[in-house]
């Protein structure tokens, strides 16, 4: 990625750029976390509501934001960046994924059987 | 050909020779390995904590209602504001450990210094932030009840707004102190006791007749908790066990147990890894001052540090989301 021909210029640019993206990003998600639109917040898609999905997906747009320009994985190698993002995006979703559907299957068996009157 | 490694040998066995396997020094890929597993450890947490909620996910604490402390703003209903500063302050953090990372590139060692100054100055600042949420969530807002099994009962005036019980329940100052070891009661235990008794909390609350109480049922429709009618509220408050004002590891006001735990751990843990950055981000600190970098020709280890400052960063964005977003 051309790394080491830049090595020893200022990045300064690119990165108040990147500050000013983040920051962007969390003023939307806090604004949707406090005004919480009804048509995002008590609709249903994919299992949760869009104003979830928002959520997710900003927050990921963050983390690649940190991650590439703030610890410069851009700048690494190939191998190394698929070495560490591979593998952790990999396990995260792996887990999450059989987790959350057997939470949400000990929830049917459960739930039923919580009493809530008096 | 890039992960090809020549092999060569060295005297000192930690400096990991000049050998460089993937482009990168062995610190800086070590550093790089070890954050890929602390990655995974932290996300073991979330997806914990995302299990309990999926379990428990028609009586999940709301954070909105949890969180809703402000500085100066005493009773004021502020959710998402203080902990949004919070996400700033170790955000611009992250800012100026990339400029003094980018300042070291160009050997420019007082610009260094300031710039990790000021990450050190907004790290402890993160961690004073994070302790005054904790302080706010130990000590709670309003106060609630639990039945004999486990569930918490709070309770609402006639808008629905939950309400403290200070506001309300008319103390009898009964002379019952704590049992401790200083009072002679060595052969008992017994945890601080709570302001107000069950009994008390009854009484009043039968003479406030526009109140009522809500459970932590979700409804799904609304996304709020069930408000009881008055007519039925007492057949709740017979199961009553005892009074709970703020959170601890065994019971909180706030609604499921295991919400305060998964708080405590999760954001005790990544408040663990700021005080431990803060810590080594001083080390390097003063080794930029007494110029131990600079004799070395490169500052690679304040890469090294930013580098896990930044991943603190990172958890903190996922915690947000998690904790205070979804």
């Amino acid at each position: 990625m051309a790394a080491h021909a830049q090595e020893h210029k200022s990045h300064t640019k690119l990165i108040w750029k990147v500050f000013g993206i983040l920051s962007v990003i969390t003023i939307v998600e806090v604004a949707l976390g406090i005004a919480k639109p009804e048509a995002l917040h008590l609709t249903k898609i994919l299992g949760t509501s869009p104003l979830n999905i928002i959520f997710l997906v900003l927050t990921l747009v963050k983390a690649y934001y940190i991650t590439w320009f703030f610890m410069h994985m851009a700048d690494e190698t190939k191998s190394l960046r698929r070495a560490v993002v591979w593998t952790s995006v990999f396990l995260i979703i792996y887990l999450a994924t059989l987790l959350l559907i057997e939470g949400s299957y000990i929830n049917d068996v459960l739930g039923p059987l919580v009493k809530w009157n008096y | 050909m890039e992960a090809t490694i020549a092999t060569e040998t060295n005297e000192k066995p930690w400096g990991g020779g000049n050998n460089k396997p993937l482009g990168a020094s062995y610190g800086k890929m070590m550093m790089w390995f070890f954050i890929l597993s602390d990655a995974l450890t932290f996300s073991g947490f979330l997806i914990a904590y995302g299990f309990m909620r999926f379990k428990f996910i028609e009586s999940w604490p709301i954070a909105d209602e949890v969180f809703t402390h402000f500085p100066f703003m005493h009773g004021a209903h502020a959710p998402m504001y203080y902990v949004a500063i919070m996400t700033f302050i170790l955000i611009f953090s992250s800012v100026t450990m990339v400029l003094a990372v980018d300042a070291g590139h160009q050997m420019k060692k007082a610009k260094v210094t300031f710039y990790m100054l000021l990450t050190i100055i907004g790290g402890a600042i993160f961690l004073g932030s994070q302790a005054w949420e904790w302080k706010n969530f130990i000590g709670g807002s309003y106060g609630a009840v639990q039945l004999n099994d486990g569930k918490i009962i709070q309770f609402v005036n006639e808008d629905g707004l939950q309400v403290a019980l200070e506001s309300f329940v008319i103390s009898s100052n009964s002379e019952r102190a704590q049992h401790t070891k200083s009072r002679g009661l060595w052969f008992v235990e017994e945890t601080a006791l709570s302001p107000f008794t069950v009994e008390e909390v009854i009484a009043s609350f039968e003479g406030h007749p526009e109140l009522t109480i809500r459970t932590e049922l979700l409804n799904a429709e609304t996304k709020t908790k069930t408000i009881v009618p008055r007519e039925q509220a007492m057949s709740y408050l017979n199961e009553a066990k005892q009074v709970v004002v703020g959170a601890n590891l065994k019971v909180n006001e706030y609604g499921n147990t295991l919400f305060a735990d998964f708080f405590f751990f999760i954001t005790g843990f990544h408040g663990f890894h700021v005080l431990s950055g803060v810590i080594i981000n001083i080390i390097i600190f003063f080794n930029v001052i007494i110029g131990t970098y600079e004799r070395r020709g490169s500052y690679e280890m304040v890469e090294k540090v930013g580098l896990y400052w930044h991943f603190v960063d990172l958890v903190w964005v996922f915690v947000f989301t998690f904790f205070y977003l979804v």
